[in-house]
């Protein structure tokens, strides 16, 4: 461009049209604005998460001496505390532990699927996306059992404060551990996320089948100067990671504050 | 299966992976300081609320880990950078408001709170 004026030009980057103002291509840059967006939805929840959490009262004895009510918000390694295959075991937080490990592995694996693609390598992109599946895949069984558990409740339940009626389990309406929203909030933020952690397995095998038949490998995509062939790894890299980031928020606010 | 040719100009790089490893080892020594904190250190000696704090701050740092390294941001366009990056501060702040605000939701509760369950008080609030 041979006449611009200062006024179109900001550190360096030409905004006059006819070129990539932020160096991305257009798919990645709708990306990155679709996960902002994305992001506002789950801060939305959070944030009504810590407003409903400390309108309640917190437990303030001793941890030995805790006991579920319906009073007072309960501890969450006193919630989480179960492990498959073992009965009446206390492991607290050790599952959801293994859980966030799994997730941010396969974040790993995405990543390394994403540098494959920028060799061009085929056969890492393929194992790398493969165990990023797989890794999702596990998650989503995981969370599965970890509602399944939390629904049934515990051996005693939880003598209701005001009517004193014997609460198992855990509804929508009421549960055994805590407060009403307590279940609430729990099936409702672990379940919209674990709706974008299936939504990118799925879309992960999608990608990955393309991958396998060499759709990124076709003459027209890799002749150009500068041509990426494998960015739509990079992109749906991009909300894989986007998943994950959102998990370690989520598993901050329910099981650890 | 559609029949494609495999077209290669030269070999295939060898895998250049030391810095996302390097992450990836930083995100479980963060995570598993969490645990620590969450698990190992009794309330006598942190209590509750400095915890919290702590949770906080690495899970932040955590944050900005993966964003910068495994969504590649840090290496993109400034101006990219700060398109994403302003946005979620000003969440960030709504965030903190909020905790803040939610004391007096629960001062406002406080009238309501004798001998009802939660459900009771959300269907009879007067504010």
């Amino acid at each position: 461009m041979a006449n611009v004026s200062t006024l179109e030009q900001q550190g360096g980057i030409d905004w006059n049209g006819g070129n990539r103002p932020f160096k991305a291509s257009w798919g990645k840059l709708m990306m990155w604005f679709f996960l902002v967006s994305d992001a506002f939805s789950f801060s939305g929840l959070l944030i009504t998460y810590a407003f409903i959490r400390y309108s309640h009262d917190g437990y303030t004895g001793t941890s030995e001496a805790f006991a579920f009510s319906t009073t007072y918000w309960p501890l969450p390694d006193k919630v989480f505390e179960a492990i498959p295959f073992v009965h009446g075991f206390h492991a607290p937080l050790v599952f959801v532990g293994i859980m966030t490990f799994i997730l941010i592995m396969s974040s790993v694996t995405m990543v390394l699927a994403v540098e494959a693609g920028h060799r061009r390598d085929r056969k890492d992109v393929e194992k790398w996306m493969l165990w990023t599946i797989l890794g999702g895949a596990t998650f989503l069984g995981s969370q599965a059992w970890e509602w399944a558990h939390f629904i049934h409740g515990t051996d005693k339940g939880t003598v209701d404060a005001v009517y004193g009626t014997v609460i198992q389990g855990a509804t929508l309406i009421q549960n055994q551990y805590g407060p009403v929203p307590f279940a609430n909030l729990f099936f409702f933020i672990t379940g919209f996320h674990g709706c974008h952690v299936l939504s990118g397995v799925v879309i992960n095998i999608l990608i990955f089948y393309n991958v396998s038949i060499g759709m990124y490998d076709r003459p027209e995509r890799t002749l150009d100067e500068g041509a990426e062939p494998y960015e739509m790894v990079e992109k749906i890299g991009l909300y894989w990671h986007f998943v994950d980031l959102v998990w370690v928020f989520v598993f901050t606010a329910f099981y650890l504050i | 299966m559609a029949h494609t040719q495999h077209i290669q100009t030269g070999e295939i790089a060898k895998p250049n992976t030391a810095a996302i490893w390097r992450t990836f080892y930083i995100l479980l020594a963060i995570t598993a300081a969490e645990f620590i904190i969450a698990l190992a250190i009794p309330d006598s000696v942190i209590s509750h609320g400095p915890k919290v704090f702590l949770y906080i701050i690495m899970t932040l740092a955590k944050a900005a880990y993966i964003v910068a390294e495994f969504m590649h941001l840090g290496h993109e366009v400034r101006f990219l950078i700060y398109a994403i990056i302003l946005p979620m501060m000003f969440i960030a702040w709504l965030l903190l408001a909020m905790f803040w605000e939610s004391a007096s939701v629960y001062k406002s509760n406080e009238p309501n709170k004798k001998n009802k369950t939660s459900m009771v008080i959300y269907i009879n609030q007067q504010v």
